[in-house]
């Protein structure tokens, strides 16, 4: 019964983190065992400059081998931390890492899905959405303009670091956008269908203070086949 | 850490002499307030970020007098108290700054961190902050949040925050 909960449990998180497994399930035995995997970084399918003019290649390199691989390996101590706690029972030890698996677990999944759901114009980058995602966009928004103003609006708001994506409402199946501080991951009600990352170390280095013109220009490198795919999966 | 609360401010109308739209109404006048505490959070913690520093040629080492001594018997010198407040600014999450305080009525002096624009909660007076938003060092140290907090230390103006050490309440600080 324990074994089905964390399966539950780990099951949006495998989706999500394609780059790894994050729990493999070994069963065969009297008891479901988990093996705990490590979180890795996951490979680009472009090069760092590939999405020029968009987000240089400098954000980028610094974007994905520093900021993204920090989190990979600060949420790998916290897990080993709470694997310990766990061993041990130690409820408050327990208790006290959640923060810590929270914001390097949720940077390491929202990373993971933003370099998936961006992509170089000759990989598609751009394109606008096609089949039953876009009907859903036109008939929640209207048009898809509609939808980026909304959205750029929502990334505006934000007021610190954080995400703002779209996402699918698993309760009504009906999409919508939603934002989230710092690291916080879309999980439970919500199913992560695009993201765009609104930390400054997303966008300074090129635009500095200027987010709205990143949040402009970000479009243009949009992939969004790789949210098409999470939408007719959800 | 606590967080302060703000009281919304009477509205300059009775909200059922608003139009149909009352609770939109709110909806804007809770937005508002919003907006205010976040600016104007802002507002007072760059000013007191600007003022926490000076020139290097012309920073002390570390603080001189009753600050000193208050740090020395929490930290045991002024290098451990670097090093501790240099953990502590990099255990932020987010953006924010990071503190040293005084609480007046027990007479300690404390680390803490506010989060985003939040200020220093009432009841503390704060000697000195480091502003960690990511656009405060990016430009020039990228992720290397570390090597910021520690050359960070190096323009600290000691005097300043001697002189709110001696303070006897907030309106000498802000």
């Amino acid at each position: 019964m324990v074994g089905s909960a964390l399966r539950t449990a780990t099951r949006p998180a495998f989706r999500a983190a394609s780059a790894g497994n994050l729990a493999r399930c070994v069963s065969g035995t009297a008891v479901n065992t988990f093996v705990r995997m490590k979180a890795s970084l996951p490979d680009l399918k472009y090069d760092y400059g590939a999405l020029e003019p968009a987000i240089s290649g400098q954000i980028m390199e610094l974007h994905h081998s520093k900021h993204h691989n920090t989190y990979v390996n600060s949420y790998n101590d916290a897990a080993d931390k709470l694997a310990a706690a766990e061993a041990s029972d130690d409820v408050a030890a327990k208790i006290a890492i959640q923060p810590l698996i929270n914001f390097h677990g949720g940077g390491h999944l929202n990373h993971t899905l933003f370099w998936e759901n961006l992509a170089p114009k000759n990989q598609g980058g751009g394109e606008p959405p096609s089949g039953e995602l876009a009907k859903a966009i036109d008939t929640t928004y209207g048009s898809l303009d509609d939808m980026k103003k909304k959205f750029n609006a929502a990334l505006a708001g934000i007021q610190g670091s954080g995400w703002a994506w779209l996402v699918k409402d698993t309760q009504t199946g009906n999409i919508g956008i939603k934002t989230y501080a710092n690291q916080d991951p879309v999980v439970g009600q919500y199913i992560p269908l695009l993201g765009i990352d609104a930390w400054e170390h997303a966008y300074y280095l090129q635009y500095n203070n200027r987010k709205a013109e990143y949040f402009g220009a970000v479009w243009d490198v949009v992939n969004w086949k790789a949210a098409e795919q999470r939408f007719s999966k959800a | 850490m606590a967080s302060q609360t703000y009281s919304l401010p009477k509205l300059p109308y009775r909200l059922n002499q608003a139009e149909a739209t009352s609770s939109s109404n709110l909806v804007h006048h809770l937005t508002h307030q919003q907006a205010i505490k976040f600016n104007a959070g802002g507002h007072m913690n760059r000013t007191l970020f600007w003022e926490s520093m000076t020139p290097a040629s012309s920073a002390k080492a570390g603080p001189e007098g009753k600050l000193a001594d208050a740090i020395n018997a929490r930290w045991g010198n002024i290098d451990s108290f670097k090093a501790a407040f240099e953990a502590v600014a990099l255990s932020l999450q987010g953006n924010g700054s990071t503190w040293l305080v005084k609480d007046p009525e027990i007479s300690i002096l404390e680390f803490m961190t506010s989060k985003d624009q939040d200020v220093v909660p009432a009841g503390k007076i704060p000697m000195l902050g480091l502003d960690m938003w990511q656009h405060a060092y990016y430009l020039q140290y990228f992720n290397n949040k570390k090597s910021y907090a520690q050359r960070w230390l190096a323009v600290v103006d000691w005097t300043a925050a001697e002189k709110r050490f001696q303070a006897g309440d907030l309106g000498d600080v802000y």
